[in-house]
């Protein structure tokens, strides 16, 4: 199943509210969160429906992304070095076209973080012992609202109306993310391709003095 | 600034990165030039179709060049292919390359091949430049001396419109290597010992220039084998300082420089490499005397030991990565503290961008030669391109291998992932000598893989079990491949 109406990133970014799903574990890697037979297609229509395919396959129904209580979150809350291993940007897709719209992590890879960046979905960095505590929050209470807000970079949770931790204040962790992609969302200026083609003038420059592009011939 | 002049003082990762800044981004990243941009049938469809959606062309189309790798057969490469899925991506790859004006090195061309193979010995590989391609082996190319990182495919995108990307700059690692590796040890014995010292995160943050006397000794192909795993060791890059081996290999190469561009070029190359001055964010030093032939027994390429080594027990691994290890241990089947040599497997897989070359393919064809897979093994070897295909029949090693019973297959990505039809099945454990051993990797969504060198690999085959390639050498009296003599170690 997968999030029917949420619309893809757009513009600027100041926060992202729903629900969350915990996917625990240390080293996920791309291959988990898409295997690689998924990974033939000339489209990305159609892989949020295969995210951590595998992994649900084995769980036979038990993996949070088939529990019914967590389609349609928003906020994915994993461990440690998530999104390790292949470059493919299909995981993110599929991750995106699943419903998520930030993740919060104790640590992620390079370029998994940054094909994120790309889409509009921020990967937020919290300590371990907060990943814990998050991830056991949402499990006890997976209907309630969690806000994830980027000016101040904290996440919150709120209590669903009908759970039995209702009139309990709601927590809040604090986040980490640096202040470059933080920026760049909250300007909505994490579309990258037009800013690089807004200097036409600087990349024909910096051609001219590539020796390689030149013949090695002096510049 | 006049070429063959030395740049400004520092690492060559710094000299290359300044040269190539186009300008500052408003996210505190930079906008750096690409220098090659390498394209494949798994990762550029997308990236195309969001180029025709927003209108834009392609910047630099000679500065793109593609093959087809990932889902390419390896029995029978007939069009059309049995797989239809796999037919559409490379017909949607030949429209692309053809509409844009794009090279296609295609199946037939004698160029094609893993992209991480063929744009090495074609030449287009050089020193000082910054490369880029929708796979996380593109740290390969910094063999050479280039700049060179895995990009995902809105970035593939960003490079054909923009030639450009925009990127955060690394810290830089020196890896400093001393003393000669023993006979039957190899790069990737290197670079696994490596990677399970400093782990698969270790280098996360940084580009590792890998240096040192051990390091000077290797051939190229070894410098592209230690390069292609720099990225299983976290680090986006790994690079070596051009040197008399980095010229000697690419003179006469087709894209690359001739004539007296050729020795402009040779100048400045040579003033790229880090200097005596050069200032590092970190360093670390091995003793390549010290390293055995090395197995991966679980199920990230951190999870290495020596050959004649046993599992790890949990109260040998560090708090931290112990549900990693008891993860591993029931995926694998594996008992913690039992010696990893003898372990039976079923597949044998010589091949891939890590280790598909002519040398690996020498080396596993020594060890190979007069001898034969064990009964019930699956053994099989695949050319990383047309031109070591080539190379290797004209050496006769095709007969070698299918002699001791190897299957001798068509150039591709292969058994090294699951997109095209070689794969495990089931519980199936493969002896591999790919860069991956991730579960379901090879696939079978159950499937075990133990990394290992080519000639691991082939001594596996041979005895039908995980084996010390040292002592089948010392049997046929056979050598490790050609490799400068080294240097006696400063210090
Ligand atoms: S051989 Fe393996 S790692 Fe290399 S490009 Fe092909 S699939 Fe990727």
């Amino acid at each position: 199943m997968t999030s029917p109406s949420a619309p893809f990133p757009f513009g600027a970014i100041a926060s992202v509210v729903g629900t969350a799903v915990a996917v625990r574990g240390d080293d996920i890697d791309t291959d988990r969160i898409i295997p690689a037979r998924f990974l033939k297609c000339v489209t990305f229509d159609g892989l949020g429906e295969q995210a951590f395919a595998d992994d649900r396959a084995e769980l036979n129904g038990a993996h949070p992304f088939d529990h019914p209580e967590h389609q349609g979150a928003t906020v994915l809350v994993v461990n440690r070095n998530f999104g390790c291993g292949s470059s493919r940007e299909h995981a993110p897709q599929s991750l995106m076209r699943w419903g998520i719209r930030a993740v919060i992590g104790e640590s992620f890879a390079e370029i998994f973080y940054g094909n994120c960046l790309a889409l509009g979905i921020p990967c937020l960095s919290v300590s371990h012992a907060d990943a814990l505590a998050l991830q056991a929050a949402i499990q006890a209470d997976p209907a309630a609202s969690v806000v994830v807000e980027l000016e101040t970079l904290r996440v919150s949770l709120n209590a669903a109306a009908d759970s039995a931790a209702v009139g309990s204040a709601g927590a809040s962790w604090p986040l980490t993310l640096a202040d470059g992609p933080r920026r760049m969302l909250l300007s909505g200026q994490w579309d990258a391709t037009s800013q690089l083609l807004a200097h036409d003038g600087q990349l024909r420059a910096t051609a001219v003095r590539l020796p390689y592009l030149t013949a090695f011939s002096a510049v | 600034m006049e070429t063959g002049t030395p740049l400004s003082a520092g690492t060559l990762y710094d000299k290359v990165w300044t040269l190539h800044q186009v300008a500052e981004l408003p996210g505190g990243s930079t906008q750096l030039f690409i220098g090659l941009h390498l394209i494949h049938e798994v990762t550029s469809p997308q990236a195309f179709a969001a180029l025709r959606d927003l209108g834009l062309g392609v910047r630099h189309p000679e500065r793109t060049v593609a093959t087809v790798d990932h889902i390419v057969p390896t029995t029978s490469q007939a069009r059309p292919f049995a797989d239809p899925l796999a037919e559409e991506m490379l017909a949607t790859l030949e429209r692309n390359c053809s509409d844009y004006g794009i090279t296609l090195h295609g199946l037939g061309s004698g160029r094609q091949g893993i992209v991480h193979v063929i744009a090495p010995e074609l030449g287009l590989t050089q020193p000082g430049m910054t490369v880029a391609c929708g796979d996380s082996h593109t740290s390969t190319h910094g063999a050479f001396g280039a700049i060179a990182f895995g990009i995902g495919t809105s970035q593939v995108r960003d490079v054909l419109a923009s030639q450009s990307l925009a990127m955060g700059k690394l810290k830089v690692r020196r890896v400093w290597v001393d003393g000669a590796m023993q006979n039957g040890v190899y790069a990737k014995d290197l670079v696994l010992h490596i990677i399970r010292s400093l782990g698969v995160k270790g280098g996360v943050g940084y580009a590792y220039e890998f240096a040192g006397p051990a390091i000077a000794a290797l051939s190229m192909e070894e410098r592209m084998t230690l390069c292609n795993m720099a990225i299983e060791g976290g680090a986006r890059c790994g690079y070596v300082n051009p040197d008399a081996t980095t010229f000697a290999y690419l003179q006469g190469r087709p894209c690359a420089p001739s004539g007296e561009a050729w020795e402009r070029a040779v100048a400045w190359w040579s003033s790229l490499a880090s200097g005596p001055d050069a200032v590092f964010d970190d360093e670390v030093r091995f003793d390549a005397a010290a390293i055995a032939p090395t197995v991966t027994w679980g199920i990230t390429p951190g999870q290495g030991i020596g050959v004649d080594e046993a599992v790890p027990t949990l109260e040998q691994t560090e708090p931290d990565e112990r549900p990693l290890a008891q993860e591993a241990y029931r995926y694998m089947d594996l008992t913690p503290g039992a010696p990893i040599a003898g372990l039976p497997v079923d597949v044998c897989f010589i091949g891939s961008c890590t280790n598909g070359r002519l040398s690996d393919l020498q080396a596993a064809a020594a060890v190979a030669k007069g001898r034969h897979v064990a009964p019930g093994i699956k053994a099989f070897v695949v050319p990383g391109s047309e031109q070591v295909a080539a190379a290797a029949e004209a050496e006769g090693l095709d007969r070698v291998f299918r002699e001791a019973g190897f299957e001798w297959r068509e150039p591709g990505c292969s058994m090294c992932l699951a997109m095209n039809p070689d794969r495990l099945e089931g519980r199936q454990i493969s002896a591999s000598s790919s860069n991956r051993n991730f579960k379901g990797r090879q696939g079978s969504a159950s499937g075990r893989t133990l990394l290992m060198s080519p000639a691991m690999v082939a001594a596996a085959a041979i005895s039908g079990r995980v084996s010390d390639v040292r002592t089948l050498l010392d049997a046929a009296g056979a050598t490790a491949p050609d490799r400068a003599p080294v240097p006696a170690a400063a210090g």
